[in-house]
């Protein structure tokens, strides 16, 4: 049938390189996401430096890290989900909850604090797991079945802790069996020179840099921007869009529950309200970092600047002597510029043009 | 492109032998009853055409094929097993790809990520595998140009090609990962002329490599250029059902445009 059928080139011929055009290096550099937020972030810095003396040490720099890390390692994984289509408002809240069910249930029956911390971690993938399986078996948006497990977590964090301890805060677990080996892994610091730099930072930059890879350069983040972008083209397809989805709650729950054990370990005794709130510095961090809140498109790297950038200002301000209330003001304005400068770049990525 | 078709075409296919045999088969939403009692056959190396008017359940029909919804009432048979489809990634392993209409592409991702979509090469079977991009977009890319395609950037987010284009893309896909069966849903519904006729001519490459079409089109001059075999629907129901031996252009374009109807509704407005 060769012959039948062989394709007779159009007259421009397909073969002809003429047709292609290289995109200039400004519009390829615009159509990263992390871009807008890298160039916040630089201002940002250079406005710190400039205007508060305490921010220019090396030891308050890693001081910054410290605190972006603790944002950071939830806001990937809640960027992950932005890019696969949802939402997660029990991010924040969850990492308390991880924290007190470790805490609480070896506290009261006296077992080691290893087995608290995976009945903790399987507590919180079972928590990933209903906020995705509700979400895709009911059709409901991931905004209202999160905000109702938000509640429901956010209760039961101070109802439970009042039913066992009596206050509302956690016992110290301090003395407890496995202590010393989980506080290395979450909590530990190390000093390099004078500088002290804490470990969560290098676990935010494996997090991160996993994330970009998945993201980047394996099927399943490939799938992620699919579902997010366009779930049932993605479905029509072959990609498992419901287990796909769930497993991106899954993630985040599991990166709550790490920086729930970090909050456990750094301080043996957690305030049962606290948590509360943490859920929007993440969504923050990750719109500042060029997540599309519509699904579809982003990246880990952007979510990690803009998680830098919240560390930056919440020490930059107390650095500067300002008053720290103004803080949020400072985030909701950030925050606003970023959704500008997202939408702005989807137009400049999807426009028809060239040059 | 005929290259790809005798590569990727599975070297079992006989012509003629059936691929995909629908008896009796119906579907509901709810209380709309959008198909009923069906029966279509499509043989390897022969080209189905279902023809119908807007809400005729053609689209419906190839929701069943393609496993994006399963059918309520009668039995599908493909190479010779009975299955309900629960997904389309289970149609997809038997070898049925499908071009949508509607659901074709994710705007924001680039082509050579939506042409591999849910068939991604990759490292290996772990979760961390590194996708072969550059394989990927080198095949993307050659796919495209035997369609006689040349986007601009292989990179480039597929919303910005034109929607002949996006469903250029999404025919070579289906071409390049479709085994045994093809099917295609108005694939020249949003096409020019020029770029119709690369598709019908796909269509009939398709069809001589062996594997089994479903075309479904408004357009009765495209069927009756590729088709072996025609199926009208109307209301959910079958009105024709022929051989191409037993039936003519004139035929088929009476029964598009109306048939019977159309006959009376002529006696009523003569003039």
């Amino acid at each position: 049938m060769s012959h039948s059928v062989q394709a007779a080139p159009p007259r421009p011929a397909p073969s002809d390189s003429s047709n292609r055009v290289t995109l200039g290096l400004s519009n390829r550099l615009l159509a990263r996401p992390e871009v807008g937020a890298l160039v916040a972030a630089i201002l940002i810095f250079v406005f710190f430096m400039a205007a508060a003396p305490a921010f220019r040490s090396a030891e308050s720099f890693f001081t910054v890290l410290y605190q972006s890390s603790t944002i950071g390692i939830v806001a990937v994984g809640v960027g992950m989900l932005m890019i696969g289509g949802e939402f997660d408002l029990s991010a924040g809240v969850i990492t308390t909850s991880a924290g007190l069910v470790n805490s609480m249930f070896c506290w009261y029956f006296g077992v080691n604090l290893w087995v608290g911390a995976l009945l903790s971690l399987a507590f919180c993938l079972f928590v990933g797991f209903v906020n995705g399986y509700l979400v895709m078996k009911t059709g409901i948006p991931s905004f209202l079945i999160t905000l109702g497990t938000f509640f429901v977590l956010q209760g039961a964090n101070l109802g439970v802790t009042k039913l066992v301890t009596g206050s509302v805060s956690s016992t110290d677990i301090s003395r407890i069996d496995g202590f010393g080996s989980l506080n290395k892994i979450f909590a530990s610091s190390f000093k390099i020179g004078s500088v002290t730099v804490w470990i969560t930072v290098l676990w935010w930059v494996l997090f991160v840099a996993l994330a970009a890879w998945i993201l980047q350069r394996t099927r399943i983040g490939n799938w992620f921007f699919a579902v997010g972008g366009a779930p049932d083209s993605a479905r029509a397809v072959g990609v498992p869009v419901v287990r796909t989805k769930i497993g991106l709650f899954m993630t985040v729950s599991f990166l709550g529950w790490f920086i729930g054990m970090h909050t456990l370990y750094r301080f043996n005794t957690l305030q049962a309200g606290n948590g509360v709130g943490n859920e929007f510095l993440y969504i923050i961090a990750a719109v500042v970092g060029g997540t599309l809140l519509t699904g579809g498109f982003g990246n880990a790297i952007g979510v990690a600047i803009g998680a830098f950038i919240f560390g930056m200002t919440s020490l930059g301000i107390v650095y500067a002597g300002w008053d720290p209330n103004w803080f949020k003001a400072f985030l909701g304005i950030m925050l606003l510029l970023a959704v500008l400068v997202n939408l702005y770049i989807k137009r400049m990525s999807t426009a028809r043009k060239v040059g | 492109m005929t290259d790809t078709l005798a590569d990727h075409a599975d070297s079992g296919l006989h012509r003629g032998e059936p691929l995909i045999e629908m008896a009796g088969v119906g579907k509901s939403y709810g209380a709309i009853r959008a198909l009923r009692d069906v029966n279509l056959r499509v043989n390897a190396g022969e080209v189905t055409c279902v023809l119908g008017d807007n809400g005729a359940g053609k689209s419906t029909l190839i929701k069943i094929m393609s496993g994006l919804h399963p059918h309520n009432e009668g039995t599908l048979t493909v190479d010779g097993t009975k299955v309900t489809f629960s997904s389309p990634r289970e149609a997809l392993d038997h070898g049925i790809a499908t071009v949508y209409q509607d659901l074709a592409v994710v705007p924001l991702m680039e082509v050579w990520r939506n042409f591999f979509l849910g068939s991604e090469l990759s490292g290996g079977r772990f979760p961390l595998a590194p996708l072969k991009v550059r394989d990927m977009k080198r095949i993307a890319d050659e796919e495209l140009r035997k369609m006689g395609i040349v986007v601009k950037d292989i990179n480039q987010p597929i919303g910005t090609l034109s929607g002949g284009q996006r469903q250029c893309v999404a025919i070579a896909r289906a071409v390049y990962f479709g085994a045994r069966v093809l099917i295609l849903d108005e694939p020249t519904a949003a096409l020019g002329v020029k770029q119709s006729g690369v598709v019908l001519k796909y269509v009939a490459a398709a069809r001589d490599a062996g594997l089994g079409v479903v075309f479904i089109t408004h357009n009765p001059h495209h069927a009756y250029l590729v088709g072996d075999h025609f199926v009208i629907l109307k209301l959910g129901g079958t009105v024709l059902d022929k051989n191409r031996k037993d039936v003519t252009l004139d035929e088929l374009t009476g029964q598009m445009a109306g048939g019977d109807e159309l006959a009376e509704l002529s006696h009523e407005l003569g003039r």
